[in-house]
Parts: structure tokens; C-alpha cells; sequence
């Protein structure tokens, strides 16, 4: 029986095993990103050439060789291009490779992405999630492997994350991909992820940890030398993860940054790190500038450009890291520096000098020209005498005899650079008009960066094709005579930090600013205010008190303005009592406020709008209290469950009296007698806060002085009362 | 070894009331029936240090422990016993005997500290590297004190197992980080600047400061003196020293070559000094020197200090006794697993019974305990993993469980005693049950008596 029974655990293991999915793989062909215009405006960052290769060719090429046996494209922005590249190449008819595409127009986000895959229910197993701009040569087996034991035992465990080493310079906090530099704790046996943080905030000296991971964690590693190459396995969970938290949209920022935050559902991340394998994503011109040149350093082989051979030409490597494609026409006298690529069909004329660049195909390009660290895409005519330094010029360009393009210049799709004009450094240039600035708000960046934009271009060509055209007889151009593209501003204060994510090399004088910068912190580290001098701390817990304090004056005045503006709204809307009690409680929720605080701030808010309706005398101005009042008081008492909160609302109108609005001190008593009557208030109150006040200075007691014939009514009416009653 | 050693004896801490007092300070607390403060020396003793200065809080105290020295080691170590104030903190100690320190590095220790790691190695460390500050670290204790802390004092809610955060660089040879305290109970703070740096901080809970340092004599004297405020060693003067690494501000005597020449930013130079610095160490270029080296291989004038470590092995014994859970694990390991420190050779039965004790009929005493000279038991005792002391007199049927019993101690009849420290000359009579409970000298348990978790001591 037994050996029975276990035999059959086995049958059920191997089909278990057979029935297992074929590795799938998620390909993001949007970055959702504004890194990469203007070019991405005419065409999808993923078919951007690499080494005169489109992007996402790597990317699928690297997939296929990892052993991913399905890929769905996700295409957003120019999602037809995609498509229709991918339909014109071999992709699509792979043997045990399947490439589909899905294709969304509203998804603005990468988190909107993996909800609409996850509605498609494509996905069936562990999957790879990429993103169609990485260069990749890893092998995936030790990831996948390890994923799957820890999925085994651990249910929880949902990701695992490629990272690499990669050591940014400390001084200007940036990793030679142009990316910010990255704080990750990873715990050294487990390899789970515990906390990530890629924004970090340069001004503050220190790095805060939550106490709490150390308390699980007898030891982590703190890691600021690594890199993350956005390369993911995933459990189908993620997707599902996904359309659970709606709000999630960045890959990291949201969905990374939840998960580890988030100790209810004990969701884990773990890392794989990648040793001698290339993996590396595109973000930024920068790191478009570092992956190709790592690509032409042959570090991604066999990614390597006379490996890789899409369509026609074959490309020949030659001493010096030399590529060069057939049918190129080269002038005797022109010299092709080391590390150069030059695509097929191309003509270089006399004298000139090719260093460290790419150059497309079929591009003309004449005598006595100078060209160092450029990229060149394909067809573009450059004349005699130009000087290029460290730019990227797009399909179509001209550049007129004479023209300098200074380092860091973009030109997007078939601009045209007038004779002996100098292009300014970092400028971006486009047939198209800045798009309006915006918010640099993260939100506005995921929404205008794809869709709208995009589909506005496929839909309204030949409107723009039109205003193409007008440019292009202007003749006062800005990019000099017979010139036609525009010169993009840079955002607000944005200039500073362009020379961050250029192609061009980082400056050397930025880089010595940047360490004097970093020495100056060093300084303000040793601040010994700083640090308490004593270990006591005693000094630390009385600042933190303090700013406790801050924030809950800061918090009270907030929460007050927010319960002005809402009864400001409910009075001009003609909102209903009870939405206006609904929405007043939904902030004293999130102000994590006590109900007499709502009462003060309520009561305040109505005072201040009777105050603010015109009135003449203080008649007039008792009567638009009446008035509010008659019309909200109902908002006002659901408040005043208690004699305290009365107390509160008497408090409150006496420091307005004070303070805020004098114009009521001489009305206080009428005012009071007048809530009296109407039982916003009830005698109690009234007594107590009397009573409260007995031992307040003579200043405070002014109130109670106006108020003490009321008082004495009361008392007196009390006693009758209770004579009454006897 | 040139080291001139300095041992913190310490006064009388509130923490191990009602065990110490002015008469039995800290320093002379019994551990397996010796005070503990010969533990420190025989193992300094051990690496051929034999001139010490023990410093002591307060005149008293230091005539007690002067005495107990001179008695037990006149002819064997050279001790100074220096008095100062009580409440000076150890920095203030350091401060107030500094005019006696000369050699080139100073070796500071704790008083209460139990271990049996190699202490050459601590110092190799320190002068491989040429550190200004090397400490000791070793495994925080697994069986966590229930009630009390290692430092700091005023924080009872600390979990157990966490002592320290400790920062270390990947190659666990530097100290780049250091939470003592109350800190450990707050968030984490590293350094921004310290991160980009080393690259990689390992983050250790599960390490504690030993409270062993070796200290470049020129850089503590000038702490101590600058930083007047500085009251403790191992919360004000270490971590201003780990976190002022890469920008020291202490002259340091004959530390890098860098220093002096430089103004000559050439690259060939500093790869000379980067080399002269590899074959100086003898090991990898340091993240300090990289930092030093400036990210383009040109000096930029920093100046930095190297504070290292020395992790203890798994296998190495090291505690200190700072607590009164402190007080009944070392007792029990002394005499336990880490039996060698105790010195004393045990019988077949695993266990030390002088031979002028005297037992009952019946009474059996098990392995890894210890009777003292001259004590007596009666019939039907049962003595578990629990120390006697001299010249007690334990009645009949009486059981002493995960105990300490120190000297001149009466226990009547049918008495039971469990995870408790009894000190000297307590009377328990008859049927007295006690279980987790700390009896101050002298004081009389009435009979039949039944306590638990308390705390008994004389007015």
C-alpha cells in the first residue's frame, strides 16, 4: 500500500511537472516616461535604434536565448508602429517562441499595463517582466530556479529582482547608467528584499531605517553599490497584486515600495544578483550613451552588432573595435577612429574624422566634417565642415555645411540645421512644438507622456505634416537660415541638472563642484548638535517632541482650513446637512481628530462666513449669524454631543472675539445668549466655562465680565428651577 | 606588546542591586566563588600584560578592590589602583588617570568582562591597520535578559539579543557604524556621506560591543580633551570616532604619508602611495583609502582615521556581567560550558566540591556545580547547576536549583531555591520557597516564606 501510495505521489509530481506552463514573459514596449523626447513623439522608445539595432531587438533576442517560450509586447504609445515593425520582422513566426502583442490605448502606467494583461488572463505561471529597452546576456536558469524553490516554501514569495554591481559616483549621486543612485537592505541570507529607495533625498546627512526590520533581522546589508536592471520574475500573484491596489503605478515606487511596506499580507521580494552578466535598461540619453558603448566593447556579447544581424547587411568587426557594414563608400583621406560603428550604405567624404560613434545607414556625410561620440541614425546628410560633439541625431536630419552641434544636442526626426549655425549644448530640437508645460507632477508625467500625445499624432498627421511644412519656409528660423525644427525649452530650473542624463560626458568642472559639495557634507555630518553629544540622547528626544508639536499645530490649523472649505462649499453648492456631516467626518478621520475639534472648527468656519457676509452695523451682523445659523445648525450640534464640546465652541468664540474677528467682542453676550435660546449651548456649559475662567488672568477674563449678567440670569433661573421642583 | 592597559573597574551599579555594595563592589562580585574582576586579569595576564592601572569609582570602593589586588597578586602583576569620582562615566575615568598614559597605544577594558578570546589578535588588528580605535565584538548573548540591558539603563523595554547596531564594511574589518543605548531603539540613521564610500554596510544586531578597545593613545588623549561633554566610551567617544572617519578632525601622528605631501596631486604619486599603503598593511586598499584617493585618483585633502574590529569566533566564551541575568548566566557558564575560564579542575562527576565540604546522607550534587570550602550540607539535599559558596550551612532536604549561593550563608530545612542569587551571610529558614529571586546580604528570610521573581534586601 504504501510503496503504492507513493508511487502515486510521484505520478502526480510528474504531471504536476507536466502540465507546467512554458515560461512567459511580459515585455513592456513603453517606458511611460518623458525621458526620451522629443523623439519619442514620432516613434516608440523600443524601436529607437542601439547600435543601429532597434532596442526591443535585444530585448527579445535576449528572451529567446533565456529560454522564455512566450512573450506578449504590451504596446501603448505608437502601439501600430509596434506592431507593424514586429509584424514586418521575423518575430512573429519563431519556432517555440511566440511573440503577441497586446495592445492598449489608456494605460498610463506600467501598473495599468499589468492590469490589463491581467484581464486578458494570459499569464498562467512564474513570468519574466521586462522592459522593452533592456540589454541583457544573463542567463535566467539560477534565477528561475531559485524563485521557484522559494515559491515552493514560501508562498509569499511573489518577485525576485535582478540586481548588479555597479558603484555610483558618490559625488554626484548618480550611477553611470544616469540613474539616481539606489539604497537598497537586503538581508545577506535570505536574499529578501527589505527596503528600496531610489529618490533618495540628497539634503538630509542620513539614511532613516525603520526599527522594525531590525527586530526580525539579526543582520541586513545596507547596499548603495548596486544597480537594479528592472529585470523581474514574477509569481501570477503580481498581476493579480496589481489589480487588487489600483493606485499602484510605478513598477518601484508603488509597487516595490508597497510591498515592503505593507507587513499585513507578508508579501516578499528577493534579489538575485548577476556577477559577470551584462544587464542593463535604458532610462536615459546617458545610459543610452553607456549601453552602447558597453555594446560595442562587446560586454553584451553575443548582443553584439556583427552577431546580431536583422535584415540585410553583414557588419564586420576590425581592429580597434572597428564595425563596419558593406557598401560604404569612404574617401581615402578620412579617418575612422576606435569604437566605431558605420551602417551599410553610408559615404564619407574627404578628411573627415569618426571617433567612438554610431552612424546608420545610407547617411551622406562630406568632407572635413568631425564627428566624436555621436549618434547617427540612419539617411541623414551631413555637409562639409560640420563639428558634431557627443549628440544624437534622428532619421532625416540635415545639418548644412559649416554647423556645430555642441555636446549634448538631440535632434529629433528630419530637423534641418542651418549652414554655420552652432547648436547651444543640451539643446533638444524638434520639428514639434513644446508640448505646453505641465505639472511636473508625477501623475501628469505618466498621463501626457504616452496617449495623448501619441494617438493625437497618429490621428492628426497631416494636420502636423502641414505645420511641418510652414516651418519650413520660414526663413528665420531658430535654427539659423533655411533651418526648421524647434529648440525645446528645458523645464524650470531644469537646465541645471540637463548635463545629468546627456549623452555628452559629465563635465569636469560639475564634478569637481559636485565634490566640493559632497566634502561640505561631510562637514555638516560632524555637527555635533547633530548628533547628541551624549548617548543619552536626552537632547534628540527633546527635538523630536518638539516637532511633534510643530506637526500637530500644523495639523489642527490644516484640518481647520479644510472644514472652512468644505462648509464654504456646502454653503455656495447648496449641499445637504448630512453630506456636509459625512464629509466633515471623513476629516476628522484623516486629521485623526477629536469630535470637539470638529465642533470648534465647524463652529468657527460658520462664524467666519457670517463675518464675511456683508453687513453694516453690528445688527446686521447678529443677524447673519442668526441667519447661518438658523440654516446650519444642524451641522453645528451633531458635534455637540457633550458639555465639553459646548465648552470648546465658547473657548473658540472667545479667542475669535480676541483674535481673528474683534468685530463680534462687543456682541459676545448677545451671541451667547442668542445660542442659548437656540440650545447650541446648553446653561451648563455656560456655568462651567464660567468656572473654568475663575483663575485665568484678568486679561482673559474680559468675556466673562461681558457675560456675567447672563451668568447671573441663569444661575438664578437654575435656582428657580430647582425651587420649582421642591 | 607595548600596549599599556587600563581596566574600568566601575563602582557599585545600581543595576546589580541588592547584589553589590560599598563593601562587594562590582569588581569583587563572586563568579564560581572568585571575583570577577580576576577573571580580566588573569586574562590579560594570560598575554603577558602585567602592569595595569584598574580604575575604580570612588575611595572606598578602591581600597576594597586595592586590597583584594594586593592580596591575590602582589607578587604576580603590577596593578595601580586609581580612585575617581563616582559618576564621571568611563571617558571621564580615561580623562582623569590620562597623565599616566605613555605608550603608543592604550588598551581599555572592561572590569566586568568574562571572555577568553585571544586578546594578540585584538591588538595584530589594531596595529595591522593602524587604527585609532580597534574594538572587540563577539556574539550577543542568545539567552536574552529578561529585565535588564546592557547599557544605557533607562530603557526596560528592550527586546533581548540587541545590544548594539553594528555597521561593518564588507569586509568585516571596519567599523563604519555604530548604535549604542537608547539609539538601538530608535530608527536607523547611516550616514549618507559613509554609504557611497564603503559601497555595502552590513548591518549587525546580533553583534555586541565587547567593551575591549585598543585606543592610539595621541588621538583618545585629544578626544577626551577636546570633547569635554564626552561622558562615556562606548556611547560618546566611539561612535564620534566611527562617524568622523572620513573627516577626522584629530591630528594624527604619523598617519598617512598623504598628509604630508599633499599638494602634489599627481596621479603617479598617489598610486605610489596607494601601493607603499598596500605593501604598509599588507591587505586590500581600504575603502578609506579610495575615499581618500578621490573618485578621479587625484588627493583630495581629506583627512581620515581607520577604526576597526575584531569579531570574536562562535566558539569564543565572551559576556559581560552587567546585569543580574548577566550575573546567573555567567555563574552558570563558568562552571557550565565554558568551564576552562574558571580554572578550577573538575571532579568525574563534571563538577568542583572542595574537599572540606561536607555532605549529607542522600544529598547528591549534579554536574556543573560548585561547593565551597568548609560549607555543609545536610541529609537528602539536591544541588542542580548552582553554585555554593564557603562556609554555608544548608539544612536537610533542601534544594538549590540554577542558583548562586555566595559565602556564610544559612539555609534550613527543606528550603528551595531556584534561578536565585542568595549573597552572603542571608539566613533562610525553614520551608522558605523562592524562586527568581535576588536576596541582599545579610537579610533574613522568615520561615516558610514563599517568593517569586522578588527582590529582598535590607533597609
Amino acid at each position: 500500500m504504501g510503496a503504492q501510495k507513493k508511487s502515486g505521489a510521484r505520478v502526480s509530481e510528474e504531471a504536476d511537472e507536466l502540465v507546467r506552463v512554458p515560461l512567459q514573459a511580459i515585455l513592456l514596449a513603453d517606458s511611460f516616461t518623458t525621458k526620451f523626447r522629443p523623439i519619442t513623439l514620432e516613434r516608440p522608445k523600443v524601436l529607437l535604434p542601439l547600435v543601429n539595432v532597434p532596442m526591443i531587438n535585444y530585448t527579445l533576442t535576449w528572451l529567446e536565448s533565456a529560454g522564455v517560450e512566450e512573450v506578449f509586447v504590451f504596446c501603448c504609445s505608437h502601439s501600430k508602429q509596434v506592431i507593424n515593425y514586429l509584424h514586418n520582422s521575423d518575430w512573429l513566426s519563431q519556432p517555440n517562441f511566440t511573440v503577441s502583442t497586446i495592445e492598449s490605448q489608456n494605460s498610463v502606467s506600467a501598473g495599468d499595463a499589468l492590469r490589463v494583461v491581467y484581464e486578458r488572463n494570459v499569464i498562467h505561471g512564474d513570468f519574466v517582466l521586462i522592459s522593452g529597452d533592456t540589454v541583457s546576456n544573463m542567463s535566467l536558469t539560477q534565477a528561475l530556479l531559485e524563485h521557484k524553490e522559494r515559491k515552493k516554501k514560501d508562498s509569499n514569495a511573489v518577485m525576485t529582482m535582478v540586481i548588479k554591481r555597479s558603484k555610483p559616483n558618490p559625488a554626484i549621486h548618480q550611477s553611470r547608467l544616469g540613474t539616481d543612485e539606489l539604497f537598497m537592505a537586503i538581508d545577506p541570507n535570505t536574499k529578501q528584499l527589505l527596503y528600496y529607495e531610489d529618490r533618495a533625498d540628497q539634503s538630509k546627512g542620513t539614511l532613516h531605517l525603520d526599527k522594525s526590520l531590525l527586530v526580525d533581522n539579526p543582520s541586513l546589508s545596507l547596499h548603495h553599490d548596486k544597480q537594479d536592471c528592472y529585470i523581474d520574475i514574477c509569481s501570477p500573484e503580481v498581476l493579480s497584486l496589481f489589480t487588487d491596489n489600483f493606485d499602484y503605478q510605478h513598477l518601484r515606487r508603488h509597487f516595490v515600495k508597497g510591498l515592503l511596506l505593507d507587513d499585513i499580507m507578508g508579501y516578499k521580494i528577493f534579489v538575485h544578483e548577476i556577477h559577470s552578466d551584462y544587464a542593463a535598461r535604458i532610462d536615459n540619453f546617458r545610459s543610452y550613451d553607456t549601453v552602447s558603448k558597453d555594446i560595442i566593447h562587446r560586454w553584451t556579447y553575443p548582443l553584439v552588432p556583427d552577431v546580431m544581424n536583422f535584415g540585410n547587411s553583414v557588419t564586420k568587426l576590425e581592429r580597434q573595435g572597428i564595425y563596419r557594414a558593406s557598401e560604404i563608400s569612404q574617401s581615402q583621406s578620412a579617418v575612422i577612429g576606435p569604437c566605431t560603428v558605420i551602417g551599410s550604405g553610408t559615404k564619407i567624404g574627404n578628411n573627415t574624422k569618426i571617433s567612438n560613434s554610431v552612424i546608420g545607414e545610407g547617411c551622406k556625410i562630406g568632407s572635413n566634417v568631425i564627428i566624436e561620440g555621436c549618434y547617427i541614425w540612419d539617411n541623414i546628410s551631413i555637409e562639409d565642415g560640420c563639428k558634431l560633439q557627443h549628440a544624437i541625431v534622428c532619421d532625416g536630419v540635415i545639418i548644412k555645411s559649416g554647423a556645430v552641434l555642441e555636446p549634448g544636442v538631440i535632434l529629433s526626426f528630419k530637423v534641418v540645421v542651418g549652414p554655420e549655425f552652432v547648436v547651444p549644448p543640451y539643446s533638444k530640437v524638434s520639428l514639434f512644438q513644446q508640448p505646453i508645460e505641465e505639472d511636473s507632477d508625477e501623475e501628469l508625467e505618466y498621463a501626457d507622456s504616452t496617449s495623448v500625445i501619441g494617438s493625437q499624432m497618429e490621428t492628426s498627421d497631416v494636420e502636423i505634416a502641414s505645420q511641418v511644412l510652414e516651418t519650413h519656409f520660414s526663413p528665420a528660423s531658430e535654427l539659423g537660415m533655411g533651418g526648421a525644427g524647434h529648440v525645446w525649452l528645458t523645464c524650470e530650473g531644469g537646465h541645471e541638472e540637463e548635463w545629468r542624463h546627456s549623452v555628452a560626458p559629465i563635465p569636469k568642472d560639475k564634478i569637481l563642484e559636485a565634490i566640493k559639495i559632497m566634502e561640505d557634507d561631510l562637514e555638516l555630518t560632524h555637527d555635533d548638535s547633530f548628533f547628541p553629544p551624549s548617548g543619552e540622547l536626552k537632547p534628540n528626544s527633546n527635538d523630536s517632541d518638539d516637532d511633534d508639536h510643530e506637526d500637530s499645530r500644523d495639523d489642527s490649523y490644516y484640518f481647520e482650513k479644510e472644514v472652512e472649505a468644505t462648509f464654504l462649499r456646502a454653503v455656495h453648492e447648496n449641499i445637504q446637512e448630512s453630506h456636509l456631516i459625512l464629509e466633515i467626518n471623513s476629516l476628522k478621520l484623516s486629521y485623526n481628530k477629536l469630535t470637539a475639534d470638529c465642533a470648534g472648527a465647524v463652529f468657527y468656519a460658520m462664524m467666519k462666513y457670517a463675518l464675511d457676509t456683508p453687513h453694516s452695523s453690528a445688527d446686521s451682523l447678529l443677524q447673519n449669524v442668526q441667519v447661518v445659523f438658523t440654516k446650519w445648525k444642524k451641522v453645528l450640534t451633531s458635534y455637540l454631543t457633550d458639555i465639553d464640546e459646548q465648552i470648546e465652541i465658547i473657548l473658540k468664540f472667545e479667542e475669535m472675539c480676541s483674535e481673528s474677528a474683534k468685530e463680534y467682542a462687543t456682541l459676545f453676550t448677545r451671541i451667547l445668549h442668542y445660542f442659548y435660546n437656540e440650545d447650541v449651548v446648553e446653561e451648563d456649559a455656560i456655568l462651567s466655562w464660567e468656572d473654568e475662567k475663575k483663575d485665568a488672568d484678568e486679561a482673559d477674563k474680559v468675556f466673562v465680565k461681558q457675560a456675567q449678567h447672563l451668568i447671573q440670569w441663569l444661575k438664578e433661573a437654575s435656582e428657580e428651577d430647582d425651587d420649582d421642583q421642591e | 606588546m607595548d600596549f599599556q592597559v587600563v581596566v574600568l573597574g566601575g563602582g557599585v551599579s545600581k543595576k546589580l542591586l541588592p547584589l553589590v555594595s560599598q563593601e562587594l563592589p562590582n569588581a569583587l562580585l563572586p563568579v564560581a566563588n572568585r571575583p570577577v574582576l580576576s577573571y580580566v586579569l588573569e586574562y590579560l595576564e594570560l598575554s603577558n600584560l602585567k602592569d595595569l592601572i584598574v580604575v575604580v569609582e570612588g575611595e572606598e570602593v578602591a581600597l576594597h578592590v586595592g586590597a583584594w589586588i594586593s592580596g591575590a597578586y602582589a607578587d604576580r602583576l603590577h596593578v595601580e589602583v586609581a580612585a575617581v569620582p563616582e559618576d564621571v562615566g568611563t571617558a571621564g575615568a580615561i580623562r582623569a588617570i590620562s597623565h599616566h598614559l605613555t605608550a603608543k597605544d592604550i588598551l581599555v577594558v572592561s572590569g566586568d568582562l568574562v571572555t577568553d578570546v585571544p586578546l594578540g589578535a585584538v591588538a595584530a588588528t589594531h596595529r595591522r591597520h593602524d587604527a585609532v580605535v580597534t574594538a572587540m565584538l563577539c556574539a550577543a548573548p542568545v539567552s536574552g535578559p529578561s529585565e535588564s540591558v546592557s547599557s544605557g539603563g533607562k530603557d526596560k523595554t528592550k527586546k533581548p539579543g540587541r545590544y548594539d547596531l553594528i555597521g561593518l564594511d564588507p569586509t568585516k574589518q571596519f567599523l563604519v557604524h555604530i548604535a549604542t543605548g537608547a539609539e538601538v531603539e530608535k530608527d536607523l540613521r547611516i550616514q549618507k556621506s559613509m554609504l557611497p564610500a564603503v559601497g555595502q554596510i552590513e548591518i549587525r544586531a546580533d553583534l555586541m560591543d565587547a567593551h575591549l578597545y585598543a585606543f592610539k593613545r595621541s588621538v583618545l588623549q585629544e578626544v577626551l580633551d577636546r570633547k569635554s561633554a564626552f561622558h562615556s566610551l562606548k556611547h560618546d567617544v566611539l561612535p564620534y570616532l566611527v562617524r568622523s572617519q572620513l573627516k577626522s578632525e584629530v591630528v594624527l601622528s604619523g598617519m598617512p604619508q598623504a598628509e604630508e605631501n599633499r599638494t602634489e596631486k599627481v596621479t603617479s604619486q598617489s598610486n605610489q602611495q596607494m601601493l607603499s599603503q598596500i605593501l604598509a598593511n599588507a591587505s586590500e586598499p581600504t575603502f578609506h583609502l579610495q575615499h581618500s584617493l578621490g573618485p578621479y585618483g587625484s588627493i583630495s585633502d581629506q583627512r581620515i582615521h581607520k577604526c576597526c574590529v575584531y569579531i570574536a569566533g562562535s566558539s569564543k566564551y565572551c559576556t559581560r556581567l552587567n546585569s543580574i541575568q548577566a550575573y546567573n548566566d555567567i555563574n552558570r557558564d563558568v562552571i557550565g560550558e565554558a568551564s576552562h575560564l574558571s580554572g578550577y579542575s573538575y571532579s568525574a562527576q563534571n563538577n568542583v566540591i572542595h574537599p572540606s565540604a561536607e555532605l549529607g546522607a542522600k544529598t547528591t550534587i549534579g554536574p556543573h556545580c560548585m561547593l565551597g570550602e568548609g560549607s555543609q550540607m545536610g541529609d537528602k539535599c539536591s544541588v542542580k547547576r548552582s553554585v555554593i559558596g564557603r562556609h554555608c550551612r544548608i539544612g536537610a532536604n533542601v534544594k538549590v536549583v540554577n542558583s548562586v549561593v555566595m559565602n556564610h550563608v544559612t539555609i534550613g530545612d527543606s528550603c528551595s531555591i531556584q534561578g536565585s542569587v542568595i549573597c552572603s551571610n542571608v539566613q533562610l529558614q525553614e520551608r522558605a520557597v523562592l524562586k527568581d529571586c535576588q536576596i541582599g546580604a545579610g537579610f533574613v528570610v522568615a520561615a516558610g516564606s514563599e517568593c517569586k521573581g522578588e527582590v529582598l534586601a535590607k533597609k
